[in-house]
Formats: structure tokens, sequence, C-alpha cells
């Protein structure tokens, strides 16, 4: 069953069509990629997922219901996170409280249990603490904890904002070029890390990489986006000899 | 259950210190040991951290530049006034009534121009407080320019104590609960943490309006100890002095903004004997602290008794090394 659906989506900017009719499945439990060229509309895809931006026309079915011109913090809630292309964390809070942020959506307290500290604030927020801390765990940035976001390496900072996305408890989550500015090294972890997720959390992953390596190695389905549009879909393997492809994006000694 | 024990253990300390504090100048005031000169300027200081630590909730902790501060002040002060003064009610319906008011008038404020950002939400709040000034000029009800003389007075110690410490516990509290991590968030980003699931806009209106309502008791403490208001009191430069407050104290720091307050209250007074060079100085002042301390006195650090904590344990460890 498709988890996600998106019909005839168009957005421009001014004159400018960042998008024009873009059609999209994703199957429940799917990895997906979405590659093109530099200002194919890949972000501006995301963003109309994630509810940043606004669609000119078309619907964005995400189990059975219409997400198209809805805020961003209801999307979070319907069970949709997303990570940044450039590192959008919470700076000045520790590496706990940006992933405590996470859990404000489902508060188990109220404001003026919190207020006047009941019993139940506590209880709350030893509940809260006890979760984020399970996932630093998971991803190895439990002893980092107390740090500032900022003061991450590049890396761990990448790490973390996965960590606070799937904190929200997604039900897809959708990283914009997870590995921009990691070393090949790096990109193999982030490989092994991403079907990890996958499989542990039982999610569904839409990704944006340029990172040719990552997205032939870890997606099983492959949407490639030029001036706005799909140009072609299919498997890894479909799309290394997809003639159109190798044109628009991939040149031609590829292989 | 250690967790639990060590929780009654932080309040019960911290009820202690309250308590001989307040006790403490309780009796120096029965006892006719504290000057009036040191009672005006105590009194100053109580409201001074009222306004900067709710001013700090909206600018410090939302990051939301508001410029509007004494306009919820003047609502506050002249709805308890009305109250008190006019329809002869008692002194806790002026203040819930002020608080109120206030509270209000943050909201109808809020809700149209938290959309904006930065330097225009400054300039539409900046609007709203002269706004708010000017139309009290214009209320002959309230004597209009002229204000309300012969207030009551009716801001008691007891009042003044009860009313600063209430001030900083719910906004401490809201700011160390998950709701003050999600007003935190919106500072460091706003699009990212609305995109973690928090409806950005409620909680700067409800920032905003827990802020206006306390500026409010601010100002009801203030109209019922001084005796007189007018308009001209809550003008612009009033919310200045309170945003110099918070500046002052580190943007997101509670414990900043009341050092702040204490200390701004304090060269104030200080510097009455001088009245010729005294903005020059206190000018001088300000930008001495800004280059040496441009985060502000405690940055976005908070003054605790973790830190003592801390020092102890650091020591002990080198005596263990030994």
């Amino acid at each position: 069953m498709n988890l996600m659906e998106i019909n005839n989506l168009d957005k421009s900017f001014g004159g400018l069509s960042a998008l024009l009719d873009f059609n999209f499945q994703i199957a429940e439990n799917e990895l997906v990629g979405l590659i093109g060229p530099n200002g194919a509309g890949k972000t501006t895809v995301f963003n109309l997922i994630t509810g940043v931006y606004k669609p000119d026309r078309g619907s964005i079915m995400f189990r059975g219901e219409n997400l198209a011109g809805l805020p961003p913090y209801t999307i979070c809630a319907k069970g949709i996170a997303r990570t940044f292309q450039n590192i959008r964390l919470f700076n000045d809070l520790t590496v706990l409280d940006n992933v405590k942020i996470s859990a404000h959506k489902n508060v188990p307290y109220g404001l003026i249990s919190a207020i006047f500290r009941t019993p139940g604030f506590f209880r709350g927020e030893e509940e809260i603490e006890k979760e984020a801390l399970r996932y630093l765990e998971l991803f190895h940035l439990k002893d980092k904890k107390d740090e500032l976001a900022k003061n991450l390496p590049y890396g761990e900072q990448r790490r973390l904002e996965i960590v606070r996305a799937l904190a929200t408890r997604p039900l897809l989550l959708i990283l914009d070029e997870p590995a921009a500015g990691m070393n090949p090294q790096e990109t193999q972890e982030l490989m092994g890390l991403i079907r990890h997720i996958r499989d542990e959390f039982n999610l569904t992953i839409l990704l944006i990489e340029h990172d040719m390596s990552l997205v032939m190695g870890v997606c099983e389905r492959l949407y490639v986006l030029d001036y706005g549009q799909i140009i072609a879909e299919g498997t890894p393997a479909e799309i290394r000899s997809n003639r159109r492809v190798i044109e628009a994006y991939l040149g031609e000694d590829v292989e | 259950m250690q967790m639990v024990k060590n929780r009654w253990l932080k309040i019960g300390s911290e009820v202690l210190v309250l308590a001989s504090l307040f006790t403490l100048v309780q009796y120096l005031i029965a006892a006719n040991l504290l000057s009036q000169y040191l009672q005006i300027n105590l009194t100053s200081m109580c409201i001074n951290i009222i306004l900067a630590v709710s001013l700090s909730l909206i600018n410090g902790f939302t990051g939301q530049l508001s410029l509007g501060h004494a306009g919820f002040m003047a609502v506050g002060a002249y709805v308890a006034v009305i109250m008190t003064n006019m329809l002869d009610q008692p002194f806790i319906i002026g203040i819930l009534a002020g608080c109120l008011a206030a509270a209000l008038a943050g909201f109808i404020i809020g809700v149209p121009t938290l959309r904006l950002k930065g330097d225009y939400l400054a300039i539409a709040t900046l609007a709203f407080g002269e706004i708010i000034r000017v139309t009290l000029q214009n209320i002959d009800y309230v004597n209009g320019p002229a204000g309300i003389m012969g207030i009551p007075k009716l801001t008691t110690w007891p009042w003044l104590f009860g009313g600063t410490v209430l001030t900083v516990l719910v906004i401490v509290n809201l700011v160390n609960s998950s709701y003050g991590r999600a007003i935190v968030s919106i500072r460091e980003d706003e699009i990212a943490s609305e995109l973690m699931g928090i409806n950005t806009t409620k909680y700067k209106v409800l920032a905003f309006v827990i802020g206006a309502m306390f500026a409010g008791l601010g100002g009801v403490l203030y109209a019922h100890y001084f005796y007189i208001i007018k308009p001209e009191t809550f003008n612009f430069l009033k919310s200045f002095d309170i945003l110099v407050m918070v500046v002052l104290g580190g943007l997101g720091s509670t414990t900043g903004a009341i050092i702040a307050a204490i200390f701004i209250t304090a060269i104030t007074a200080a510097l009455q004997s001088f009245p010729a060079i005294r903005m020059i100085l206190y000018a001088l002042i300000l930008i001495i602290v800004m280059i040496y301390r441009p985060q502000g006195l405690m940055g976005n650090k908070e003054l605790s008794t973790k830190i003592f904590g801390r020092i102890w344990s650091g020591r002990n460890e080198l005596n263990g090394n030994k």
C-alpha cells in the first residue's frame, strides 16, 4: 500500500516554475531517493511535503489525507519528519534539549502542571528524558548530551539532526542531503545507519543526495528530477542506464 | 526515591532562604530600621525585577524583540487604580483585574504583530505601546495627561515580595519545562521548530501574554506605591529602560535579568546625588559593560546553587587525587 501519493503538484515562485506536474508514490517501508542537478527542485519538493511552502496545485495524499496547505507542525503531527540541507539545529541548546523538543508535540502534562510543578510534571519530564536518552544512545551521542549542539563536530551535527527528526516518531523520514560534506568513510557509515534506522524503526525513508555511491547503494527506487519535472523513475540499475538521465545529470562517462 | 528526596531538599532550602529574607525585611520595616529612602529603592528594585524578568521571557527566551512593555505596565496600573481608587474594590481585586487586563492587551497586540520578525516587530510593539499611552491621555475618566493622583499606598512589603517571587517562580518553571523548550526553540530556529511539531505562533503569543500579564502586575504595584500615575510615566523610554536591564543581564537568563534589575536600580539611586552628570555616567557604565560583556552579565547562563556544588565536588576531586 502506498504511504504517500503526490499528484500533479505545481509550484512556482514569481514567474519561475520550480515544480511542474510532479507525481510521486512511496510505499510503506520503502527507501526512495530523489536525485537531480542543482536547482532541479528537489528541496522544493521536500518543502512542499513538509508544509514550508504551499503548493499552487495538486494533492499530497498521506495515509488517505491531503496534506497540501497544512501548516508544518500539523504535518509533523501526522508523522512526517525531516532534516535540512543546511544543518538547522537549535545551536545554543544542549544535545539532549534538541532531542527533547521533538517530544513536545506529545507533551504528557499541561501548562498549569508545569508552572505549579505537580507530580505529573516530574513524571512527564522523567519520561521525556528517558526517551530522549534512549535515542541518543542508539546513535552514540549519549555521552555528548550536555554539550551545546553548535560545539559538536560536523558529522555528529548531521547525526543529531537525524536523531531529532526520529524523536518526533515519524512514519516517513525525509533526509535532505544527509551526506553533504562527509568524507567517503563517513558516507559509508551513514549508509549503514540509514538502513539500520529503516529496519529498527520500521520507517519509510525518502532522501535527496548528490553522492551517487550512497544513492545507488542504499535506495531501492529513484526519481530523477530536472528543471522541475520528473524525467525518469526506476531501480538504481535502470536509472544508471537511462539515456535521458545520463544526459541530464550523470554525464557521458559514468561506469 | 533519591531524586524525590533531593527535590524536596531543594524546595525546602529555597523556601527557607526566601522566608528568612522576607522576615528580615519585614522586621526591619516594622522596627523602623529601614529608612524611607531605602524602602523606596527596595520597592523600585522589586518592581524592576518583575518587569525585567517578564520582558526577558519575551525578548530573551522567545527571541521576539518587543519595545512595548511599558504599555502593558500602564494597562495594569490604570485598570487596578480604577478598581481600587474609583470603584473602592479591595487591592487583590485591583491586582487581578490589572493583570488580566494587561494579559488581554498582550493577546490583542500579540496576535497581529507576532507574525512580524525582528525590526518590524520592534517597531510594531513600540507603536502599540505609544497607542496605549496616547489613548490614556485622551480619556477624561482617568484625567487625561494630568493622570490620577492620591492613589492609596497599598503596595506593602508582603505584596511586593509575593509578587516578585510569584513572577520569578512562574517564569522559571515555565522556561524549565517542555513548554519552555518549545519557546526557546523558536528563538533558536523558528522554521526547524515548526517542523519538529511546535505550533510557533501559539507559543509566541503565550509567551507574550504571560510577559504582558506580569508587566501589568509591575504596573499595579508601581501605581499603589508612588501615589500618582500619568500616561507620560509609561512612555517608550520606560520600555527602553526595561529592555536595557534584559540585555545587560544577558538574553535568555532569568538570574541575569534579576541581577541587572538590581544593578540598574542601585546605579540610578547612587547617581541621584549627581543630577548634572547622572545620565552621562549611566550611559558610560552601560557602554563599558557592553564592551567587556557583550553577551550581557550572565550570557544565557543561569546562576544557581549547582555552581557552588560543582566547585565543592571539584575540590573534593582534587583532594582525592592527592
